[in-house]
């Protein structure tokens, strides 16, 4: 988008200064003299570059007051009206009064969307101030992770980093430091990149979600909680409290790994991977989600159906990574093309399987 | 003040910075980066992209450290937040300041309150970290001239000036043998 912009403006420089040489001084010397003239006359706003842009911007950006910046505009969301909720029912009851409202968690994805003015909702119920919302807690049978447990939590829990690894390895590749101490796995979850890595995990490690709405609260799987390109099973006036990871069996290990350009962008695929071994390095089971290639993270449901029952070497996991790709619609963006992708797919399967592999 | 703050939806945010309580009226919409800026006009916190990927606005916030154009002003009522301006005391430099400075850790030093704050959390939890721990934990903070390598080079030469200090001051007051 910034590119987009700029190429033309880069041209018309580009331009000006292959014609200056060849141009003579005397078709440019009007304009030269004019130049500090207008930029003079628009300093004392008796001219305006167009009077549009102004209408368009100035009601609802802020400017800066001070400085050489004091004629730019800030990077600012658009208007709205900010509640702190202080427990889960005040923020429920919020939901149902006000008028597109949104739940603010870690904020990491959201207040950048509305800073670009991609989402503007009218009203914000900031839930990070409830209490007891942030903890990785034993359950029988399953490992319950509140909704507001930031990233950097889930990287260094010593739980999840020995038994539920792909978590760890897959909260440790979101964005950076800064980033991975405020943003949470709920929001994580409901914001629901189809690019973000705790989905695709959690995709894998079979999780299910506790959702809250005014009459009571439902479990959700998975494989229904994820509906679409940023969009969950939460509806409007329901908040996600937490997040269940099934006890995996025992010989299991799970690994996440992202294939990305830069640390700290989004994937360009991301697989995540859990095996269950029976005697004899024989595949009992296995979960692979795919980050990245479909408008939801999805499981690549045919290496899985080749690996089940089949003794793990490399001739056997490279066969099932082949038919990794089937039922994925990757995008064709700047960070790779589709091709690229579906490529891909296969090279992080074979990896991710291995890895987790060795954690068994 | 008030009225007017009613009428346009202002908001009083206080908080603790650097020590001192801090009092100002913040529109919801309002980032801290901004508020810190151009309201507290603690200046010293940079804004290098507005978008969350340079780090340059970099803060302590609540013991963490996170880039404060991503945070509402709003949100930081009743807030503990350290800025780059509240490392030094007096004119003694912070050590992490200290070793950036000898070690040419900055050259146009837009990036530098951003990396002090980072540099500083990393230590706060890894007082002795390798090189690649240094590396990933000044990821989320673009700098355009150094290179890094003096960068990471600082905060490695802090981790060890910041190990001494503690050595010297556990020392000076012994600490009672339990008996």
């Amino acid at each position: 988008m910034f590119e987009q912009t700029l190429r033309p403006i880069l041209k018309t420089k580009a331009c000006f200064w292959e014609n200056f040489t060849s141009v003579s001084i005397e078709f440019i010397l009007p304009g030269l003299v004019f130049l500090p003239f207008s930029l003079y006359l628009l300093r004392q706003s008796r001219l305006t570059v167009s009077p549009y842009l102004k209408e368009f911007e100035a009601p609802d950006t802020l400017k800066y007051s001070q400085g050489i910046f004091s004629d730019s505009y800030k990077l600012t969301p658009k208007k709205f009206d900010y509640y702190a909720a202080t427990s889960l029912d005040e923020a429920l009851s919020l939901l149902q009064e006000k008028e597109d409202a949104k739940i603010l968690a870690g904020g990491q994805s959201l207040l950048a969307l509305m800073k670009l003015r991609l989402a503007a909702p009218q009203a914000l119920i900031d839930i990070t101030k409830i209490e007891d919302l942030s903890y990785v807690r034993e359950e029988r049978g399953y490992l319950a992770i509140g909704a507001l447990t930031i990233h950097d939590l889930i990287e260094h829990n010593e739980t999840i980093r020995k038994r539920f690894t792909l978590l760890a390895d897959a909260a440790s590749k979101i964005g950076d430091q800064q980033i991975r101490n405020r943003g949470t796995i709920g929001g994580s979850a409901c914001h629901a990149d189809p690019a973000a890595d705790l989905p695709t995990a959690l995709l894998a490690a079979n999780a299910q979600f506790v959702i809250r709405g005014h009459s009571g609260q439902r479990v959700v799987p998975a494989e229904e909680f994820f509906v679409d390109t940023f969009t969950t099973a939460v509806q409007p006036n329901e908040v996600l409290t937490e997040i269940r990871i099934p006890e995996f069996p025992p010989k299991t290990g799970s690994g996440y790994i992202k294939h990305s350009r830069r640390e700290g962008d989004f994937a360009i695929v991301g697989v995540g991977a859990v095996v269950t071994l029976a005697d004899g390095n024989i595949c009992k089971d296995v979960r692979i989600g795919l980050g990245s290639v479909a408008a939801t993270p999805i499981r690549a449901k045919a290496a899985e159906d080749y690996l089940r029952g089949k003794p793990l070497d490399d001739k056997t996991i490279i066969e099932a990574a082949e038919r990794g790709p089937q039922g994925a619609d990757p995008p064709s963006d700047m960070h790779g093309s589709r091709e690229y992708r579906l490529e891909m797919i296969k090279v992080f399967i074979k990896r991710t399987v291995k890895l987790a592999l060795t954690r068994v | 003040m008030a009225l007017q703050a009613l009428k346009t939806g202002m908001l009083q945010v206080t908080c603790k910075i650097n020590g001192k309580e801090y009092t100002g009226m913040a529109e919801p919409r309002t980032l801290l980066v901004h508020f810190l800026r151009d309201d507290l006009n603690l200046t010293g916190t940079h804004i290098g992209c507005d978008t969350g990927h340079c780090g340059a606005c970099t803060i302590m916030f609540n013991g963490k450290a996170l880039k404060s154009c991503m945070l509402l002003a709003v949100q930081a009522q009743g807030a503990e937040i350290l800025t780059v301006e509240g490392l030094a005391q007096g004119d003694k430099l912070h050590p992490i300041q200290e070793a950036f400075w000898e070690n040419h850790g900055l050259q146009c030093g837009y990036c530098t309150p951003g990396m002090l704050i980072a540099g500083l959390f990393l230590l706060q939890r890894n007082p002795d970290p390798t090189e690649e721990e240094i590396r990933r934990g000044i990821e989320g903070n673009l700098c355009r001239c150094t290179g890094y390598v003096n960068i990471v080079k600082s905060i490695k030469a802090a981790a060890k000036k910041m190990q001494e200090l503690k050595a010297q001051s556990s020392q000076a007051t012994p600490t009672p043998k339990s008996q």
